[in-house]
């Protein structure tokens, strides 16, 4: 098996791993990026959710091989300093509690307000799909609509 | 029966003759070992502070942050004693130490939303010793007397000479000075910090992905394990060829443990792999013929027959021969996992001279006696090192994630990283008891009760984790809520039955309080409709002698407009419940989709839990607390084939998500009574809340749960 190259954060990155190892796994195991969580490994969840060349996009089921060249941005990428509109609105808002789900829940919500920068309550509902267990949805939704506004 | 738990678990240590830890206050901390040394820390006047040189004020958090706000909480109790400058607060998360004891429990762990109420007065005494010392040694370097000097945001001040030193300045010198026994407290009235909405101090370290959890562990040469478990509860590894799964690349080691077979690689997908690819031949055990059905078919048996009897007031069996009408129901509800979103996982180093675990725990103390036994060292050369916990809810108290990092460890004499898949976490978890409830009432000409009867049939958690406190067949925690049912009815009778299913149970968030708020204020629900009369008033004219079950019941009410008209197609439901001392009461507001499933447009939520620490936190939690037992209510059930788990994933066992969240409204009662927690208390009432709204909308009474299958 051939080493894989793709872009993390802006990085050339090249690893030598099973190319049926999810970009998840190399993201957490191989490179040490940890903020990308693992919550159900057949893609229901989001917590593993980052921006594949800009789309929000669940690493668990997605095949290194199928990210050969390709731009990944993680949570560790977002922003420098929690600078990121979502972030911001995520800190005003108070919005994490365990905090596990909220880096696949910011980087779902930063790939909505990059397509839809005012979204509705109903085009949340269907962007929003990651699985919060703490129930923090309510606080989701009013940092989305905060950081439409520019946080 | 939360007070009755904490009671009876100070028993079960007393009896286990373990030591549990009294008040700390005067704790000094070692000048090395798990706590130091710390050169730039001179000040460290209790277990929980350290207070630098360099203005640092260190926090120690002794109750594991799951998301419920303890790091934020706790730190606000010892903050505002001490009139520290709250941006300079740090935290960490307090080693397995009997200094960390819970007050509540007489060991360390976190729990029955106990955190807040247990640590109220040992850390504000903590803060306000250590602020009386800072003031001492600020007016021994005056000369001065200390009544005129006072401490303020991380400083002493002499007010008439307008002359001041920081808390850094003064730490070195306060150290010095001998611990105040009885410092006093601030008076309400005077706080600062507490009871205002302080953002959660870790909030930025959850925003950047930077927030340490278990699975995050990283240590030099770790292994990561992934578990075969035999498929069928209470079986066991008869034998295994590790030979397929050793050809897996990345493979490194295949190791039998308690609880089955680990495979240990360089990381967790080709110890997945290898899993997956293992040769076990399980001795299933008792189960094979254990099935939902066959469950189900026992619980109602039992209910045939008396319990044992916990609650006797009057005469019930000759009220109900008289009464103008008799009504009886029964109600069953599902076994139902915990599903926290952080997978249990664990890490563990054992080495010959100690063992190192790093873990989202709930119970450090646990955690550490069960390393140093595996390990044959004793407790004091184990560390425990706390992470951040992605979700607890009771499943975290557990010790079996422990167990197995700790055991495949020393087995291969590195560290290992145990790491459970979903399905690993959904088919082997410690479930919520599935219960079953018969209920006879008698009511009078005018509608009211005059007897209630109500057997509980629910398989104990206690008789296997604290089989102390089962005494006489009953647990007393199987009924907690039942057994208190607040309503005034003179003639009451409430039994237990205690049936052994073959399928382990545990602590899930609010533990029993979630089965029995529902049948009993689903039955109260249904003698206001058999009466005509309003649930809300029906309830509210039974609670004369419950004040803070009516103030709740009341506010929520109120707040929810009850009464007033809704939207077409839309109904509201109430319920009230007391749990872990605190009252909550929450109306809803539903509505049925066009596949006859309910639709929950907004809750509003009242609660009474004393005096309050930070109003957000309270408020999150109650949120928190109803969406965990909405998507129970709606979508949650565990079911049994063959003793094996049905369910394995989120799509077979679904979660609400943001298109099914309602509006949530809570409204604090301004208390100055008892306090309670919060972490558990929002979870109980709302089950009841929507099937009451739902009998309102189709005059179906729904008598067993879930509700109706999420998307």
């Amino acid at each position: 098996m051939p080493p894989i190259s793709f872009t993390v954060n802006g990085k050339r990155e090249t690893v030598d791993v099973a190319p049926d190892t999810p970009l998840l796994w190399v993201l957490r195991d191989t490179l040490g990026l940890t903020g990308t969580k693992f919550g159900c490994g057949i893609a229901q969840c989001g917590a593993c959710t980052v921006h594949l060349d800009g789309v929000a996009t669940r690493t668990c089921v997605l095949p290194i091989s199928a990210v050969a060249n390709k731009r990944v941005t993680t949570i560790e990428g977002l922003s420098k300093n929690r600078s990121h509109p979502v972030q911001r609105a995520w800190i005003a808002e108070d919005v994490p509690q365990c905090g596990y789900c909220q880096s696949g829940q910011i980087m779902a919500a930063a790939a909505l307000l990059a397509s839809k920068p005012q979204p509705t309550d109903a085009e949340i509902d269907d962007a929003m799909t990651n699985i919060c267990r703490c129930g923090t949805y309510q606080r989701i939704r009013a940092a989305i609509h905060r950081a439409a506004k520019g946080a | 029966m939360a007070g009755s738990r904490m009671i009876s678990r100070r028993d079960f240590l007393e009896t286990a003759g373990a030591a549990g830890a009294g008040l700390v206050i005067g704790f000094h901390l070692p000048a090395s070992g798990p706590f130091g040394p710390a050169p730039a820390v001179p000040f460290t006047p209790n277990a929980w502070l350290r207070l630098g040189t360099d203005e640092s004020v260190l926090v120690m958090v002794d109750r594991s942050e799951m998301g419920q706000g303890v790091a934020t909480a706790l730190p606000m109790l010892l903050a505002e004693e001490l009139d520290a400058d709250w941006t300079k607060i740090k935290i960490e998360f307090a080693p397995a130490n009997p200094a960390y004891a819970n007050p509540l429990f007489g060991f360390q762990g976190t729990g029955g939303s106990t955190s807040v109420r247990a640590a109220w007065t040992p850390l504000r005494k903590a803060g306000a010793a250590a602020r009386e010392m800072l003031v001492g040694a600020a007016a021994q370097t005056w000369g001065v007397d200390k009544a005129e000097c006072h401490a303020e945001r991380g400083a002493v001040v002499h007010a008439s000479t307008k002359r001041r030193l920081t808390y850094g300045q003064l730490a070195t010198k306060a150290a010095a000075l001998p611990v105040p026994a009885n410092p006093s407290l601030k008076e309400a009235k005077d706080w600062k910090i507490l009871g205002t909405r302080v953002p959660r101090l870790d909030t930025p370290v959850k925003v950047d992905g930077s927030a340490g959890f278990g699975i995050d562990v990283k240590q030099p040469g770790l292994l990561v394990a992934v578990v075969a478990r035999c498929p069928t509860i209470g079986g066991k590894v008869a034998s295994f060829d590790a030979a397929k799964a050793k050809a897996v690349p990345g493979v490194k080691a295949v190791v039998q443990i308690s609880s089955g077979v680990a495979v240990l690689a360089d990381g967790y997908w080709y110890a997945k792999k290898g899993r997956d690819a293992l040769d076990v031949t399980w001795d299933e055990g008792p189960n094979t013929q254990v099935s939902s059905a066959t469950i189900s078919h026992l619980l109602a048996e039992r209910a045939g027959q008396p319990g044992a009897q916990v609650r006797h007031d009057g005469d019930p069996d000759a009220t109900l021969a008289t009464a103008a009408t008799r009504l009886q129901a029964d109600y069953e509800l599902p076994f139902l996992a915990h599903a926290t979103m952080e997978p249990m996982n664990c890490t563990a180093h054992v080495r010959a001279d100690g063992v190192d675990v790093w873990a989202p725990t709930q119970a450090q103390q646990f955690a550490q006696g069960l390393a140093a036994k595996i390990a044959s060292v004793p407790p004091e050369k184990v560390q425990i090192h706390t992470t951040y916990l992605g979700g607890g809810f009771g499943r975290r108290f557990e010790m079996d994630f422990i167990q197995e990092a700790v055991e495949a460890s020393k087995a291969v004499g590195a560290p290992v990283k145990v790491v459970w898949s979903r399905e690993d976490d959904i088919q082997h978890d410690q479930y919520r008891p599935i219960s079953f409830h018969r209920f006879l009432a008698g009511v009078d000409a005018s509608g009211q009760p005059v007897a209630w009867t109500h057997r509980i049939v629910a398989p104990s958690i206690m008789a296997r984790v604290f089989p102390q406190m089962v005494k006489n067949g009953i647990d007393g925690e199987a009924v907690e809520g039942g057994v208190e049912m607040p309503y005034a009815i003179a003639n009451v009778h409430v039994d237990y039955h205690m049936p052994d299913t073959g399928i382990v149970v545990g602590f899930w968030r609010s533990v029993n309080n979630s089965f029995n708020a529902f049948v009993v204020e689903s039955f109260i629900d249904e003698l206001a409709h058999a009466a005509k009369k309003d649930p809300y008033a029906y309830r509210r004219d039974l609670l004369g002698k419950a004040p803070r079950h009516l103030g709740v019941l009341n506010l929520a009410a109120s707040k929810a407009g009850w009464g007033t008209p809704l939207p077409a197609g839309q109904a509201r439901g109430i319920a009230v419940w007391k749990a872990f001392d605190s009252y909550v009461a929450e109306v809803a507001e539903v509505s049925l989709k066009p596949d006859g499933t309910p639709r929950v447009h907004r809750v509003v939520c009242a609660v009474d839990c004393g005096p309050v620490a930070n109003p957000s936190i309270v408020e999150a939690q109650m949120e928190s607390g109803i969406v965990y037992g909405l998507t129970a209510a709606l979508g949650g059930e565990i079911t049994i084939d063959k003793g094996r788990v049905q369910q394995s994933n989120f799509h077979n066992y679904p979660m609400v998500r943001m298109a099914d969240m309602p509006r949530v409204e809570v409204h604090i009662v301004p208390s100055t009574d008892a306090q309670g927690g919060v972490g558990e208390p929002g979870t109980p009432p709302i089950a009841p809340a929507v099937a009451n709204a739902l009998f309102v909308l189709t005059g179906k009474r729904l008598r067993k749960l879930p509700i109706g299958k999420l998307a």
